[in-house]
């Protein structure tokens, strides 16, 4: 995620810029390019999507309301752990300051991406808002820091964020097909913690990191005890003062 | 019905998040400190759901080579580290848990 934060724009790609007014692309272009971008990301996505589906039958969500929750959350990480909280019967009021606590960072794509939303109307704010996932943020921010703002440049965002919108659907319908099928018997829900475990470890890359993590499994394995699966938030609270302390120290 | 309170609930915090600066754009700025934080809120709360289900079973404190979670856990974390690959992490994690849940 870090390196997505947006550096100066450099001298070629200003230079590009100025070329680009010239001939600026139209709606469609944007819209299909986006898509065409954001393609190699779905790999990466849809089994997340297929996952997310088999879990969340398997704690006791009926398919209709497993598939409503990708497209009324639509965020990954908050849904693996809204089922997961469900499935241990937490009180909705800590799923849904845990769920607010994940999603945190969305503020800081929502600052980095503003400044090329500001001309924009009421209604492609929200659009685009509802569309700020990751993976959307992520293919979009680069192609504004290559073309700057275009008269068309938020079609481009729309293509990308629509393409993930829809494969998310899609592998989640397939998800809840398959967790149909399997019986519990199998342990799928262990592919939980191996997901997590998936998207953590590569993700540690310096000495901050670690602690944080090693702080916030220390921890939740202390206060695993305390009621309402409030040893969760006391951990990453820990966890995320500790990384924030060793990376001041440095 | 409650799982749509909290569906609804987070769904729409996580939409307000998202649009927060994009609407309110140049009236407030993100303060240093609070975007530092944000960098480390994703491991620090995954790495809080892994522990205890990896470290416990059947609600009991296991931390021990007897227990298969964590066996494969700590397998499929080397794997994630020297693969990076989501796929492989999960299929090779779960073969492990289900080698050594019939073994031990």
């Amino acid at each position: 995620m870090q390196e997505l934060a947006p550096g100066p724009v450099s001298k070629a790609s200003s230079q590009a810029d100025s070329i680009g007014k010239l001939m600026e692309k139209t709606a469609p272009q944007q819209f299909f390019l986006g898509i065409k971008d954001e393609l190699p990301i779905l790999v990466g996505v849809a089994p997340f999507g297929m996952i997310y589906g088999i879990l969340a039958l398997s704690a006791g969500l009926n398919p209709l309301d497993a598939q409503a929750m990708s497209a009324v959350i639509f965020a990954g990480s908050s849904q693996f752990m809204t089922v997961q909280l469900i499935r241990e019967s937490t009180p909705w009021l800590v799923i849904i300051v845990t769920g607010f606590i994940i999603n945190l960072r969305h503020a800081l794509y929502s600052a980095t991406i503003a400044p090329h939303l500001k001309h924009l109307t009421w209604r492609w704010k929200t659009l685009l808002s509802y569309l700020l996932t990751d993976e959307a943020f992520a293919v979009a921010i680069l192609n504004y820091q290559r073309e700057g703002v275009t008269r068309f440049g938020h079609w481009y965002f729309f293509g990308a964020g629509l393409a993930l919108w829809t494969s998310w659907q899609i592998s989640t319908a397939v998800g809840i097909f398959l967790g149909a099928q399997v019986p519990a018997a199998w342990g799928l829900d262990f592919t939980l913690p191996l997901t997590f475990i998936a998207l953590v470890v590569p993700a540690l890359k310096d000495k901050a990191g670690i602690v944080t993590a090693l702080t916030a499994s220390l921890a939740a394995l202390l206060f695993f005890g305390l009621p309402y699966k409030l040893g969760l938030i006391a951990a990453a609270t820990l966890a995320i003062a500790a990384g924030v302390w060793v990376e001041a120290r440095q | 019905m409650s799982i749509w309170i909290v569906m609804i609930a987070v769904g729409l915090l996580t939409f307000l998040t998202r649009l927060s600066f994009i609407a309110l754009l140049e009236r407030i700025q993100l303060p240093a400190a609070f975007k530092r934080a944000l960098r480390f809120v994703p491991m620090a709360v995954l790495s809080a759901i892994i522990a205890p289900e990896v470290g416990y079973v059947d609600n009991a404190l296991f931390l021990s080579p007897q227990n298969p979670r964590l066996l494969a856990g700590i397998l499929a974390a080397l794997v994630a580290y020297f693969t990076k690959n989501v796929v492989w992490t999960i299929v090779i994690g779960m073969a492990a848990f289900w080698i050594l849940g019939i073994l031990l």
